[in-house]
């Protein structure tokens, strides 16, 4: 069935060859001015927006047939997000998919960057969901451009003012700003500030996408982006701290889990790839058990 | 401190003005104004309402372009500056104190985040230099240290306007212009904001513009006052000498309107 419909339905990767060359040449644009955001025409997409609709769309951009793609969902290879997704490229451009980091020439990301290192000629896609960093602050779009192109991104520093006035520290710990190559004040999406130093100097292409707001942004490989922080309020990255219950790994992002309504509770691996992974290898967390035969 | 202490002496006026004229389509805003402010000088511009004292305070402040003359701020062509370098100085040498505290303030951020935005936008990275301005600021137009971390929607109308003043003051403008400061407090507000304002620009220095429609304020504040009416400069001289003999058929009718109590 998936041959059929990829084959008569839809044309490679669901959108048409003139949307594509339009959402690519918005991308190249992107990367040549690291951290601008350049507006596309950002097409209807057979999903909600808050779904990913603009990552889906440099994603078919990006995707060509010998591609191996990956998507995640916070981290996860199997949540709903992740899986729609993968599916609707598996149906509408008949590409490999894979659930391992290493393995992928395309990875679609949502709110989380990969614990394993990337590599040169992979390509990460974020869905972002406000592209503007300076949104909360300066309502009107009209300003904002403004600011961007006279570098006053004072305004930022704010709003981490604010953080620590009325909380004692920063207390933004996801969509963390930071400033590209010294110009550009990006928004990295809702990543968690612990993946922030990841962004900076990484081999990997990293794609923007935002289709309800209509704005495409880039930073090409080994691209320079610093988090935003006072000299006496340094930039930390925060995790919860625990290790994996499942893997036992000290240095990975985790999700907390409740498992019960007496307060029990596990930490695991948002990285759901790393954390396999670990296991595979004989890696073993304090809660981890073998499931059981004939289970699955 | 005095004035002299603050004001080094020069040859040049800080902003010179000639033939400025702004017109919304066939109506004039303000027309051929021409006035020179030396550092340290407080001029008031008074007039009735649609008289053009503020078309012409926001040209002069950059919020709007004229059609016609020259601004020189500094020996500078404000005009003809770039877009930067004008927003730049409209940061750290201008200050601009709108009538509506709502105008000039960011209502969902913190006393002390308003007031260290200007030092942020020109660079400040330190937070406890930032804060330790703020509250001093806060301190010198007598808002108390722990109100800092309150919102302006928390405040009276006189302490956010008080607080608008600390947050333009902050980076040491040379340049105020403020328009109708006083407009909107009741009168025992006003007297302690005027009586603040005015020990302000004697310590600091400052060369001001003021606009207001209160003859009041300018007697109390101004050393040199211009009269508009109909986008046009009627009269202008030192203020007692305007007040008190006005030449001007307008300026006449104005003096004698104020209420005597």
């Amino acid at each position: 069935m998936t041959e059929h419909l990829a084959a008569g339905a839809y044309n490679f990767a669901y959108l048409d060859e003139q949307t594509k060359r339009m959402i690519r040449r918005a991308i190249l644009k992107g990367i040549a001015v690291p951290g601008y955001q350049v507006p596309f025409a950002s097409r209807e997409m057979p999903m909600p927006y808050g779904w990913g609709t603009g990552g889906v769309q440099v994603t078919a951009a990006c995707l060509v047939p010998e591609d191996r793609l990956k998507v995640i969902d916070q981290g996860a290879d199997d949540t709903t997000n992740a899986v729609s997704i993968r599916r609707f490229f598996q149906r509408t451009a008949g590409v490999a998919v894979t659930e391992a980091t290493g393995q992928a020439t395309v990875i679609q990301t949502r709110h989380r960057i990969p614990e394993s290192a990337l590599k040169q000629g992979q390509i990460l896609v974020y869905q972002v969901p406000i592209p503007e960093p300076l949104r909360f602050l300066e309502p009107r779009e009209t300003e904002t451009r403004k600011m961007h192109e006279l570098e006053e991104y004072g305004l930022m520093h704010v709003k981490l003012y604010e953080d620590i006035a009325r909380h004692g520290q920063i207390a933004t710990s996801y969509a963390y700003p930071v400033r590209v190559e010294g110009r550009y004040v990006m928004d990295p999406s809702p990543i968690p500030k612990f993946d922030n130093p990841k962004l900076s100097g990484n081999p990997a292409i990293q794609l923007f996408g935002a289709g309800r707001e209509q704005r495409i942004y880039a930073l090409p490989p080994w691209t320079q982006a610093v988090s935003l922080d006072f000299d006496d309020h340094p930039f930390e990255t925060s995790k919860a701290p625990h290790d994996c219950d499942l893997c036992g790994a000290k240095d990975s992002y985790l999700d907390e889990v409740i498992t019960d309504d007496q307060g029990g509770r596990m930490f695991v691996c948002s990285d759901t790839d790393y954390c396999a992974g670990r296991r595979a290898r004989g890696m073993k967390g304090r809660l981890w058990a073998p499931e059981p035969e004939g289970a699955a | 401190m005095t004035v002299m202490g603050k004001v080094v002496a020069t040859e040049q006026p800080l902003l010179k003005v000639e033939g400025l004229t702004k017109r919304y389509g066939p109506r004039i805003g303000c027309a051929d104004v021409s006035f020179d402010l030396w550092p340290g000088e407080v001029l008031g511009i008074v007039g009735e309402s649609g008289s053009g004292k503020s078309t012409l305070l926001s040209c002069l402040a950059g919020h709007q372009r004229a059609d016609l003359g020259r601004v020189s701020y500094d020996g500078r062509d404000v005009l003809a500056m770039s877009e930067t370098e004008r927003r730049r100085l409209s940061r750290t040498d201008w200050a601009y104190v709108h009538q509506n505290p709502r105008d000039g303030l960011r209502m969902g951020v913190s006393a002390g985040g308003n007031v260290g935005e200007r030092l942020m936008a020109v660079g400040a990275r330190h937070y406890g230099e930032i804060r330790g301005k703020a509250l001093d600021w806060l301190g010198r137009v007598e808002i108390a240290a722990d109100r800092v971390d309150d919102r302006p929607s928390a405040f009276s109308g006189g302490m956010q306007q008080r607080l608008q003043i600390a947050r333009n003051l902050v980076t040491s403008p040379r340049l105020v212009c403020m328009d109708e400061p006083t407009g909107g407090l009741d009168v025992s507000v006003q007297a302690r904001l005027l009586d603040l304002l005015r020990g302000l620009v004697r310590d600091l220095g400052l060369s001001v513009i003021i606009v207001t429609h209160d003859l009041a304020v300018v007697r109390l504040l101004a050393h040199r006052l211009m009269v508009m009416k109909s986008g046009r400069v009627v009269e202008q001289g030192l203020t007692d000498q305007v007040l008190d003999d006005p030449q001007h058929a307008y300026t006449q009718l104005l003096v004698s309107s104020v209420l005597q109590v």
